[in-house]
């Protein structure tokens, strides 16, 4: 069992997976860390995007890689009207409220998809979908490399945008204090949104990558959002360093997981992590006391 | 005279700050007395320590003689030891009276009979008409009695109040000046924190001064305030010579202004 | 007392329902409009009274349903047997989940999160073991008695459920009357102004945990009772979780009619959604999250207004409570 030739794939492949986690992840740091909400449509979200992704090659025959450019920006703009326009209103800007209603949300979304896709798992074929590479004694499917490379550029974008641009900027001094970003002119409404907006974007983007080497229903926003918050926390809640190494390190745990417990247990070993974080270390590893 | 709470060798750091530094002091049983000191001496984290509400990292918590230190607040609380809090809380959506009740039903286990003790406790501390009230309803002035009125209503031994006098104008600081010597008269041990030093000089028996989490100076008010260390801590180096300095003018010139 | 005068009222004009109408449509819909009741009851005692907010509360219902049919199918139990046994089960289950979290200090969001996480992973684990029937799930056996608790007629189904309705209703007024309730409710205003007065927060919140989710667990067995089936996605799905705490919330928490006004809206909200749309799947859920978005942003104080607390009180924003800081 712990042959090389077994464990090797199985970490390879919890990396590569674990990549699009991270930056699933992040996105739900970046709302988090801005606007101290635990976004649970975070999941639903994701599901939107996939479908995104699914109709764009099924009707249009879109590439999924070629259709970042579409999807991003289209799920940005969902973020930023979803904030603006429903949470925001919805909870009175009062934080204790969000929850309930990004719950709310989810809810419409997971059960819209519902509705007009029916429960089927679905998935799309590209050319490349049975590729394999050869990396030592692994095969790796090919769209799964991609995306853990495509994963970690969009991840070192987001890092860019917030470190180096005004928005970031903005960003950086509405999560440390509102009120006094407000006094400096800052539309703290806006920037909400856009954070909102960057977050379902980076999903956008992850949809782009898994969707390749995954599949979609209704309900995997849910699997999703359990596993992002598994991350963010045990990363530490606002820390993206500890989203991205977070990410990681569940992709591998779930491979493990899956290889040592069988398929279906694989995912329970997440959860426990998950408990046990939040019980013993809530924290997490590079995060500040919450 | 017993002594009711005794901490001894206290100190509490949070990271590298040393919020209380080894605090000793007995507070003797039956008598009204003062924490005072400069914002950031470590008042409310002394009382959060007494109470349990923190655990000290050093020294002893001794409560009628029995070594409470690191105890739960709850448990604190049914041996007689209850405070209230600097920035009021209140059970916002209960009514005034159902306030109260939480606090009585420490020792009365029937609805009937802690509503019905919470009636009077109300009265004591002059909440009568407002009983039905939401607490959320009830002015500043308002929240402060109901906030007293609920730890009363636990019938404490020891009552720590944290500046209870806080954000009140001076109507209704002189209104509650009474409640409080009235709680007192009626044999509950206070210690409170104030930084309203007119109700320090008329109600408390014994002053303890705190500056920078440690203990400058005890005594009468008449003595404390007089204290050159005291002055300083609250007015900054050199202040206590300065003001003597011109006291001794001012009395100077008024002993040349008679002759 | 005003409010056990009017449980006693309500039971008695509910009971009688079978007496007035032979209808199957009718019944069918009390049965179920009942059960939707139940389990914001349920839900109502921790979240509406106890200010914690559980988002996997089928935690419950599934161990509650999977005892009642185990209990039946593999121990060889008279169901009216295994109904206190699921309920014990279920009560269990909350001691084991509230001791865990509430040891660690988890509120708001993150015990929300927590209960999630539970619910998710005895889903998993019910689909992967074989005495759950693995994802298959288990069928009861029909074998229609009252003796077997299957009843041929809906009005045997609605008097069972009517008398757990009144439980929780009994149980609710207690809260509202008793020194646990006002225990209760002044963890769930303020844990810190409740400590220092004597409250133990740790003993009151799992206590309303048991209570809430022996409630919950009724209900999950009285849904194997009447539907003969269940699985992990039915069990621990969050279409249950969902359902029961929409209805609290929207008839108003921590109120004694409330989640019975919210949940008998809601229900009657889907019947006509059915009747005018058909049997699309899903489209009940979407109602429900709409709703839920529009009750929060119109009427936070849901349907049964004063008195009930506001979702807004729930979030204290710390997640522990560490006392004062300053």
């Amino acid at each position: 069992m712990l042959d090389l030739n077994i464990l090797f794939p199985s970490v390879l492949n919890g990396i590569t997976t674990g990549a699009v986690y991270a930056l699933i992840a992040l996105g739900l740091t970046l709302i988090y860390g801005v606007l101290h909400i635990i976004n649970f449509a975070h999941g639903a979200a994701l599901m939107v995007a996939l479908y995104g992704v699914y109709m764009l090659k099924e009707k249009l025959g879109i590439d999924p890689y070629m259709a970042l450019p579409i999807m991003v920006p289209a799920m940005f703009v969902l973020g930023y009207a979803l904030q603006r326009g429903v949470i925001n209103r919805a909870s009175h800007g009062k934080d204790e409220n969000i929850l309930l209603v990004t719950l709310g949300v989810s809810i419409v979304l997971e059960n819209l998809a519902l509705l007009f896709f029916k429960s089927d798992t679905r998935s799309i074929e590209t050319a490349y979908t049975l590729t394999t590479v050869e990396i030592g004694p692994a095969f790796i499917a090919l769209p799964k490399l991609v995306s853990f490379a495509g994963a970690l550029v969009v991840s070192v974008v987001m890092l860019l945008i917030v470190q180096k641009t005004d928005l970031g900027r903005a960003i950086r001094a509405v999560s440390k204090e509102k009120q006094g970003a407000r006094l400096m002119g800052i539309d703290v409404d806006h920037v909400y949104a856009m954070c909102f907006g960057l977050g379902l974007a980076s999903l956008g983007a992850a949809a782009c990558f898994l969707m390749p080497a995954y599949y979609v229903n209704p309900q995997v926003g849910n699997g999703f959002v359990l596993v992002a918050f598994t991350i963010v926390v045990l990363g530490g809640m606002g820390s993206f360093a500890g989203a991205l190494l977070g990410g990681l390190l569940i992709g591998v745990v779930e491979s493990l997981g899956g290889l040592i417990l069988g398929e279906s247990l694989g995912q329970v070993g997440i959860f426990v992590i998950f408990i046990a974080v939040l019980m013993l270390r809530p924290q997490g590893f590079f995060g500040a006391k919450a | 005279m017993n002594t009711l709470l005794q901490i001894e060798g206290v100190g509490k750091s949070f990271g590298g700050l040393k919020a209380v530094q080894n605090v000793s002091l007995s507070v003797t049983e039956g008598r009204l007395s003062a924490l005072i000191g400069p914002n950031g001496a470590g008042k409310t984290t002394l009382f959060a320590l007494m109470s349990g509400f923190l655990r000290p990292d050093t020294g002893r918590v001794v409560f009628a003689g029995q070594d409470i230190t690191g105890q739960a607040p709850h448990l604190n609380a049914r041996m007689g030891l209850t405070r209230t809090f600097q920035i009021v809380q209140p059970f916002a959506a209960q009514t005034v009276r159902e306030n109260i009740a939480v606090g009585a039903h420490l020792h009365l286990p029937r609805r009937a009979q802690a509503l019905g003790f919470a009636e009077s406790v109300a009265q004591q501390v002059g909440l009568s008409p407002q009983l039905d009230k939401l607490a959320s309803d009830l002015t500043v002035a308002g929240r402060k009695r109901l906030e007293l009125a609920r730890a009363l209503a636990t019938r404490p031994r020891l009552l720590l109040l944290d500046e209870v006098l806080a954000g009140l104008n001076p109507q209704e600081i002189a209104e509650m000046i009474p409640v409080v010597q009235g709680i007192a008269q009626s044999g509950v041990t206070v210690l409170m924190i104030e930084h309203v030093m007119q109700a320090v000089m008329t109600l408390a028996q014994e002053v303890w001064v705190l500056a920078q989490g440690q203990l400058i100076a005890q005594g009468s008010p008449a003595e404390v305030t007089n204290n050159k260390a005291v002055v300083e801590a609250y007015l900054g180096h050199g202040t206590a010579e300065r003001l003597q300095k011109n006291a001794a003018r001012a009395t100077a010139a008024a002993q040349e202004a008679q002759t | 007392m005003k409010d056990f005068r009017r449980i006693a009222l309500f039971t008695l004009v509910i009971g009688v329902i079978p007496f007035f109408t032979q209808s199957g449509v009718m019944l069918n819909f009390v049965m179920t409009a009942l059960y939707a009741c139940l389990l914001s009851q349920a839900w109502n005692v921790l979240g509406g009274f106890g200010g914690q907010f559980s988002f996997g509360h089928a935690l419950f219902f599934g161990t509650g349903a999977y005892v009642q049919a185990i209990a039946q199918m593999q121990w060889g139990l008279s169901p009216w047997v295994a109904l206190p046994l699921a309920m014990a089960f279920a009560a269990g289950v909350g001691a084991f989940v509230g001791a865990a979290s509430f040891r660690y200090g988890l509120k708001g969001s993150y015990f929300a999160l927590v209960t999630l996480a539970f619910a998710e992973v005895f889903r998993i684990l019910a689909t992967s073991v074989p005495f759950t029937g693995a994802g298959v799930g288990l069928m009861l056996p029909l074998k229609e008695s009252a003796a077997n608790m299957q009843f041929a007629n809906r009005a045997g189904f609605i008097w069972l459920m009517l008398g757990l309705v009144t439980l929780a209703l009994c149980i609710t007024a207690w809260l509202r009357h008793s020194r646990f309730g006002a225990y209760l409710q002044a963890v769930r205003d303020n844990e810190d102004a409740a400590r220092a007065i004597g409250v133990n927060p740790f003993s009151v919140k799992l206590i309303a945990t048991v209570l809430s989710g022996g409630l919950m667990g009724a209900g999950g067995a009285f849904y194997v009772q009447v539907f003969q089936y269940i699985d992990p996605g039915i069990a621990f799905g969050s279409h249950t979780s969902v359902e029961a705490l929409v209805g609290a919330i929207v008839g108003g928490l921590g109120t004694l009619w409330g989640p019975l006004l919210g949940a008998i809206s809601l229900h009657i909200l889907a019947d006509l959604t059915r009747n005018l749309f058909g049997q699309l799947p899903g489209i009940n859920m979407v109602i429900y999250g709409v709703v839920l978005i529009v009750i929060v942003m119109f009427l936070p104080r849901g349907m049964a207004g004063l008195g009930a607390i506001t979702p807004l009180q729930w979030l204290r924003g710390s997640k522990r409570s560490d006392g004062d800081k300053s």
